[in-house]
């Protein structure tokens, strides 16, 4: 408990005794990494039944207590009981054996098989395929999850290969269902149907463990919270009789800071433009890009919107220079640099940073400094060719000081960075190059969320000093937060462009599943049907 | 109380450069063991064994003129080794070198005293147009260069082969597979009196020097060290990796053509179906062993040396095969494999059953 408004809020628990046995019990739960405690004297109580969310940033301990719960990690401490026995699963098999099913948030799913494969590979024995696909469809029918049982996994979307994950689940009776950031790849309308399929099977009687850090849809969905903080518990609540404020209270032990409103300024001249763009995906299972067109003033951030796999990864291969397109297809104000390569963009002033940090915008066995060389100005760190390693120092402790960069030294290998910090040296190491057109992908993925903070703050102010940024999120409420315009991407085609002002999040949510073609069209008959 | 390994939090420095220490500590242990079997006393079978070579002048001048190309080569490799461009083609591109610079001392040579350099470049061009060859098909077509190099050496094997049982065989040499006896002036002059020590020991070293000053200090060579260490990073920053191919490939290359000339214009003096050594090959070790970096391949090479002349040795004073020395190489690539497992991972040992501890609490 951190604090009196802490412990105020846990009175609201049902208390110790319960008349039911609980489905599962956690007691002081410890669980040690080489490198961190990843668990410390965690408490869980899940009654049968119940929706409960375990909340927590990044790094809060959430993952390693699902591992230790389905039996891919052992706990050094702490014991586990299931229907008030105690027990102690070894392999996820066990695990199932007992009745919990998990779903992760990255799927383990063949392309090149059908459904009815895929999910036959995951059960015990050898089903026959044309009893299971009968099963898969009574099961999709009853919780309203339309599959077909002979599809490929390959041509499916997220959300679909997220019903077969679950009904993977489903199918092995669960007492327990586990679902790790189920949302983080939905639109909200398929967002808004996955709720009723968890309310539904809660209603039977199973127990559901839903672990987010997107606290409204805790408060959305589930009747009890458990709030982690660095591997602790720090709070126990009913989410419904919470704020979100709050919730983020207990979670990240300070009020949430909200992003300094910006002397904002008229965007200017056209600065970025992309002019009916197409490329095919290198990926058999990619996107293809159709016509896409998209023009960025300068001072203005154009978000773009989209479920994972529509095309985001090429359109960033595209605007990166690591793949090159047709001649005129990408400009920086009036210039052509659809041909150009990474580097030659870079003078021209257009930077990029994709949310790959281990490997592609940051090379994790070399030290910081040699990281602040990787997209660094040739002209000021080099001469004749050779590295002017005084100056590369410089400009690292620039990035590290200005951006708030905890780190071992400049020595310190990049991979040896948290997610957070070594996100802000990419984006501070972007920004610092002076770009004049910026495009970045997923900016705050997988970051705590001072660091999340101090990115969107730092890309707003790029913004207000004359850049034309593009900020390609799943995350709709950060493009919401943060971007001038937003326009969506699905099926490898963008929409265009409207003011966030006007955007209704079912009207995106809408053209995020591709059907329409403009949110704006969407939003008339959005509107036309709510009157 | 059993033993784990897992990950280290991240990978030890110190460990990376003990792990050769601890390969060679662990080879002469094996050594000892193979000497006891045979029936000898071990500590002073290996004191023998390693301090003969060693034992005057002459022999410190061919452990230099073993260590050359060693170091030569290995310096070469390491460049396209630390870009992640698999150059196992050594060996063959040394055998371009001995025929292009072999063609070159037959026709020119007494020509004059440019000969010699000429020979080196000649060489050095040539194990470099062998190594071009996986390199284009490798950022052509994609063809992984580790099977197409390798696969090269028997071709520049068999056409070398060819030559001196062919066009170049001595007219005078009675039949023997063998060149006429190259000219002085293509010779490559002696460094230390009384010995076969030449200037190859220079040139190697000097490669080291250079390597080591591109691979660390200049932006190219810092290009080459991303694009191995994240392909996904140089991608990112525009760095071709195609680039890096070609850049790794050719230096390999060229090195293993100069040492390839080292051999005819040095100890050999002629040229033979059987010009290398297996420099190639150990060279690798030599590379990794001196851990990619120039300043550990000069030890390593001498090591390797080491023990090449160590086996001839042991056949003459210990009545042991010579081969027992590439098998020490062999052995020390085993451990080295082995102790390099230890510097992203560690040995932990686990406390089990700490379950039942917290149920009496």
């Amino acid at each position: 408990m951190a604090g009196p408004e802490a412990g105020a809020r846990t009175t609201r628990d049902d208390g110790p005794i319960l008349p039911p046995p609980l489905r599962l019990e956690l007691r002081g739960i410890r669980k040690v990494y080489p490198a961190v405690v990843a668990n410390d004297g965690v408490d869980l109580a899940v009654a049968p039944g119940e929706i409960h969310a375990i909340v927590g940033e990044n790094g809060a301990g959430k993952s390693t207590l699902m591992k230790v719960i389905y039996g891919m990690a052992r706990p050094d401490a702490g014991e586990m009981l299931w229907n008030g026995r105690e027990v102690r699963p070894r392999t996820p098999a066990e695990a199932q054996r007992m009745g919990v099913g998990m779903v992760f948030q990255h799927f383990a799913l063949f392309d090149t098989l059908t459904v009815a494969e895929n999910i036959a590979l995951a059960l015990p024995g050898r089903p026959k395929l044309e009893p299971l696909s009968r099963r898969i469809a009574e099961v999709a029918g009853r919780y309203g999850l339309p599959v077909d049982p002979r599809r490929r996994i390959g041509s499916m979307s997220v959300g679909e290969r997220q019903r077969v994950e679950i009904i993977r689940a489903l199918l092995q009776d669960p007492g327990l269902l586990i679902m790790d950031e189920p949302t983080s790849v939905l639109t909200p309308q398929a967002v808004e149907s996955l709720f009723v399929t968890l309310r539904r099977l809660a209603a039977d009687g199973c127990s559901i463990l839903y672990i987010s850090h997107k606290l409204e849809e805790v408060r959305a969905l589930c009747s009890k919270a458990t709030i982690l903080r660095a591997g602790r518990v720090t709070g126990v609540c009913d989410p419904r009789a919470e704020t979100a404020a709050s919730m983020a209270r207990m979670m990240i032990g300070a009020d949430l800071k909200a992003l300094r409103p910006a002397a904002r300024q008229a965007p200017g001249a056209p600065l970025l433009v992309i002019d009916r763009l197409s490329a095919p995906s290198p990926d058999p299972f990619g996107t293809a890009l159709h016509e896409v067109s998209l023009t960025v003033r300068a001072g203005e951030i154009v978000g773009v919107a989209g479920v994972s796999g529509n095309g985001q990864a090429e359109l960033m291969d595209a605007l990166s220079g690591e793949r090159t397109s047709p001649p005129g297809t990408i400009r920086l104000d009036g210039r052509d640099l659809a041909r150009m390569g990474p580097r030659a963009r870079r003078r021209l002033g257009l930077s990029s940073a994709p949310e790959d940090r281990l490997g592609r915008s940051a090379a994790p066995d070399l030290p910081l400094h040699e990281n602040a060389l990787l997209t660094a100005r040739a002209a000021q760190t080099t001469a004749w060719g050779f590295l002017r390693r005084a100056k590369i120092r410089a400009a690292a402790r620039r990035i590290v000081e200005e951006f708030g960069v905890r780190a071992g030294g400049l020595d310190a290998p990049a991979g040896s960075l948290s997610g957070g910090n070594l996100q802000k040296f990419v984006i501070g190491r972007e920004i610092l190059n002076a770009p004049r057109a910026l495009v970045v992908t997923q900016p705050t993925w997988g970051v705590d969320v001072g660091a999340a903070l101090t990115i969107r703050q730092a890309l707003a102010e790029l913004r207000d000093r004359g850049a034309a940024v593009v900020v390609i999120s799943e995350e709709l409420d950060e493009l919401m937060e943060i971007s001038d315009r937003i326009a969506v991407i699905a099926g490898g085609r963008l929409t265009p462009a409207i003011p966030r002002a006007q955007c209704d999040r079912d009207a995106i949510g809408l053209a995020m599943s591709g059907r329409l073609d403009t949110p704006a069209a969407e939003q008339e008959t959005a509107d036309a049907a709510a009157h | 109380m059993p033993l784990r390994i897992e990950r280290r939090p991240r990978p030890s420095r110190a460990m990376s450069w003990a792990s050769p220490l601890i390969a060679a500590a662990l080879t002469a242990a094996v050594a000892m063991i193979l000497f006891a079997l045979d029936g000898r006393e071990p500590v002073s079978t290996l004191w023998i064994f390693l301090t003969t070579p060693l034992a005057d002048l002459y022999g410190f001048g061919e452990l230099l003129l073993k260590a050359a190309p060693l170091i030569l080569i290995g310096v070469g490799l390491a460049i396209g080794f630390r870009a992640g461009v698999w150059n196992i083609g050594a060996e063959g591109q040394l055998v371009l070198g001995v025929i292009f610079g072999g063609w070159l001392a037959l026709e020119f040579g007494g020509a004059g005293p440019w000969v010699m350099p000429a020979m080196l470049l000649a060489g050095g061009i040539g194990g470099a147009l062998w190594a071009a060859v996986p390199a284009l098909l490798r950022t052509r077509f994609n063809a992984s260069e580790i099977l197409t190099s390798l696969m090269l050496n028997y071709c520049a094997q068999l056409w070398l082969a060819y030559l001196v049982f062919g066009p170049w065989r001595d007219p005078a040499g009675f039949n023997f597979p063998q060149s006429a006896p190259l000219h002085p002036d293509a010779l490559l002059p002696i460094v230390i009196e009384n010995t076969r020590a030449n200037i190859e020991i220079v040139i190697a070293v000097a490669a080291a020097l250079v390597a080591w000053i591109f691979i660390e200090r200049t932006h190219l060579g810092f290009q080459l060290r991303v694009t191995g260490a994240a392909p996904g990073a140089a991608r990112y920053a525009g760095f071709p990796v195609r680039r890096a191919v070609w850049i790794g490939m050719l230096t390999g290359g060229f090195a293993a053509g100069v040492a390839g000339v080292g051999e005819i214009a040095g100890p050999l003096g002629q040229i033979f179906p059987t010009a290398s050594a297996g420099y190639g090959y150990a060279a690798i070790i030599v590379a990794f062993l001196g851990r990619l970096h120039p300043a550990g391949i000069v030890p390593a090479g001498l090591l390797l040396a080491l023990l090449a002349i160590a086996g001839d040795y042991a056949q003459m004073m210990l009545g042991m095969p010579s081969s027992i020395g590439g098998l020490f190489q062999g052995t020390l690539l085993f451990f080295l494999l082995a102790a390099d497992v230890l510097t992203t991972w560690r040995i932990r040992r686990v406390e089990d059953a700490p379950l039942p501890a917290t149920e009496a609490a």
